[in-house]
């Protein structure tokens, strides 16, 4: 049965002012299959995104939506989810958004671990405002800001969010929908903070200075630097320089989560029970 | 009306006061001479159900405390200066996006880190618009402990009436001052508490931020089937960005007007001795706001006892100014005399309201407290 996305787009804000043939399109529709299949109500789901053309995803998609300002996504959305812990929080960044304004906010969700989705859609430059270098744009590549090469070292989303504390890290690119969509579920099924990168194409704004004009090149660069976890893991160093691991990188399901202490901090100064010490913790410092 | 006796200080009153008006979340980062208010806070809230949570900084801060307004909660964050210069690129969206909240800032020497630990009044411009854009802050003044806490209190409902964030502003002062107060009951604050304004009927017939041009937008909580777009854009009624001319200068327009037209239910002054000041040569209107109206009361006895009669007309309310009010003194008393802790921030506003430039002013920056004897000396000098 053909699947109704009209139930989760908001198809009266269509088109969207993203470029034909983005990966945001395609990322957008393995999301919405995704909520479907958790079989989560729509009112009860809050979709946060920050600037930039991954900024957009929030109003196309029928949720209880917020569009915040550049970097500020998990900043809200912490604020969002401990008001009300039992409602799905998503935010949805894209490079400049969650690693360069906004790292700070990335790096202390993950070391909060309050149960939220960070989907960090990484186009490797900012797209939006027509190509200007981006934490994750490789070395050596045209951007408007460094036309003679970005000299800039990279960001790896998923190591810094994995350093940072993150208890569920994942990686996939929007190559393939599908298991896009699987592995979205597991990261929003996830009981803590997900870091969920999606590798995305941006031909127009990063592919036609750097010999990829069309989509199709620019995903086939996509597909030349991504391998699976477990080939990954198989490499010698050398042969893992030049590429990003893709699937579950960590799952931490006994990791403290924030929502969850904070009622014990609630029933400390209620009463309920004795404050909270470094007794109660297996990882005293 | 009853009111109770407490002892306490007035960072301390404001956390109390942000709990008992029902206030459910706090977000912020420490920041002199401020941080009191979320030591009493992070206390407090958790005995209440609520949430208090120390962020990473001052922006986040920010933006958590609208994340939980947006969410249906009361929400406050406090800081001082270098706080409210980060915070407010986003208190900007909250004015765009019309989202309730209050912000407490106990002013410290500025600018930049300044005298962290010692009284100013550098903030009151910058109170006005914090951030970037046309609208129109609401921004309170407490001049006593005992308002700390009642201003406190008229900010969340101020701020659920118009749907923006209301600054209070303290000063390090009044912050630190330790002492009696006065307060109404609890039950009198609970009683008073008029919470936003919310639609309940059919979904599809709800437009959240169709109103009238002087209304505020109605924005019902998250995840009760309302499902809508906040965004920092220029938007339409539904809160979707767009850029149509007439919908994008119509809801600027709104943001202005939804205050002025009811600054009636905003603006709160104090005139102190003002009653016999009916304009003869030799009388004294003294303008002051802040901590600093206190050693302006204190002066006034002093020059009353020595046969000048002197007044002190007090602007609770700094933002709308109470320029109608100014007006009405200022037309009526040659010599008007407006004491701060910075240079002329209000003194121009004063101007503006009255269309005077013989206002004679008292300013100190090096992070000390104006003496009422300072006060009467200037008085004496200068009239």
């Amino acid at each position: 049965m053909a699947f109704n996305y009209e139930k989760y787009l908001r198809i009266q804000k269509m088109p969207t002012l993203w470029c034909w043939g983005c990966g945001d399109g395609v990322i957008l529709k393995a999301f919405v299959r995704a909520i479907e299949k958790m079989g989560v109500s729509q009112d009860d789901v809050c979709v946060i995104s920050g600037i930039g053309c991954s900024g957009r995803f929030s109003s196309y998609v029928d949720f209880n939506t917020i569009h915040t300002t550049h970097g500020r996504t998990v900043a809200y959305a912490t604020g969002v989810k401990l008001a009300r812990p039992d409602k799905l929080v998503v935010c949805v960044a894209g490079d400049g958004d969650a690693l360069a304004i906004g790292g700070n906010h990335t790096i202390h969700g993950c070391r909060r671990n309050i149960d939220m989705t960070m989907i960090v859609i990484n186009n490797f430059i900012y797209g939006l405002t027509n190509s200007q270098t981006s934490p994750t744009t490789p070395k050596g590549m045209w951007t408007v800001t460094q036309k003679a090469g970005n000299i800039d070292p990279t960001f790896d989303t998923c190591d810094l969010a994995i350093a940072s504390g993150a208890s569920f890290v994942a990686r996939e690119s929007m190559l393939d929908p599908k298991k896009l969509e699987k592995i979205l579920i597991k990261s929003m099924e996830h009981k803590g903070f997900s870091m969920m990168e999606v590798l995305s194409n941006c031909h127009i704004n990063l592919g036609r200075k750097n010999k990829m004009v069309s989509a199709m090149e620019n995903l086939e660069w996509i597909d030349s630097i991504t391998t699976p976890k477990k080939k990954y893991d198989a490499l010698s160093e050398e042969e893992q320089l030049n590429l990003l691991p893709t699937g579950i990188l960590k799952q931490d399901t006994e990791a403290d989560e924030y929502c969850d202490m904070y009622a014990e901090i609630q029933k400390a100064q209620q009463g309920q029970r004795k404050p909270i010490s470094q007794d109660d913790f297996a990882k005293k410092i | 009306m009853a009111t109770r006796e407490v002892i306490s200080t007035g960072n301390e009153l404001s956390a109390i006061a942000a709990v008992d008006a029902g206030c459910k979340f706090f977000g912020g980062y420490p920041l002199t001479p401020s941080s009191e208010v979320m030591h009493v806070i992070s206390d407090l809230l958790p005995k209440v159900g609520g949430v208090s949570i120390q962020m990473e900084d001052e922006i986040a801060g920010i933006c958590c405390v609208i994340g939980a307004a947006m969410a249906g909660d009361r929400a406050l964050t406090a800081t001082s200066g270098p706080g409210m210069s980060l915070k407010a690129e986003n208190l900007g969206l909250a004015q765009m996006a019309e989202v309730p909240l209050v912000c407490v800032n106990v002013m410290r020497g500025g600018p930049s880190t300044g005298l962290p630990t010692r009284v100013s009044q550098g903030d009151i411009k910058q109170s006005s618009n914090p951030s970037h854009g046309d609208y129109r802050s609401i921004t309170l003044c407490a001049g006593s402990l005992a308002e700390c806490y009642t201003e406190t209190v008229r900010a969340f409902n101020l701020a659920d009436r118009f749907m923006q964030p209301v600054i209070v502003l303290l000063d390090e002062t009044i912050g630190h001052m330790h002492g009696k107060a006065d307060l109404p009951t609890v039950e009198d604050v609970k009683a008073g508490i008029v919470p936003r304004k919310t639609f309940d009927g059919p979904a599809e017939e709800y437009f959240p931020y169709e109103c009238g041009p002087t209304e505020a937008a109605t924005l019902n909580p998250m995840f009760e089937g309302y499902r809508y777009h906040y965004t920092g854009l220029h938007h339409d009624k539904n809160g979707f960005p767009t850029e149509e001319i007439e919908t994008c200068r119509k809801l600027i327009q709104r943001l202005e007007d939804k205050v002025m037209a009811h600054q009636d239910e905003i603006e709160l002054n104090e005139e102190f001795m003002c009653d016999d000041l009916t304009g003869a040569d030799g009388e004294v209107l003294i303008i002051a706001y802040g901590s600093v109206s206190l050693a302006a009361k204190e002066s006034i006895r002093h020059l009353r006892a020595a046969g000048i009669k002197a007044g002190l007309f007090r602007p609770i309310t700094i933002w709308p100014s109470p320029a109608d009010r100014i007006k009405h003194f200022t037309d009526k008393i040659k010599n008007v005399l407006v004491v701060e802790l910075n240079i002329r921030q209000y003194t121009e506003e004063i101007e503006r309201a009255s269309g005077r430039l013989d206002i004679e002013g008292l300013y100190k920056v090096n992070g000390r407290a104006i003496s009422p004897h300072e006060i009467v000396s200037k008085v004496k000098e200068v009239f």
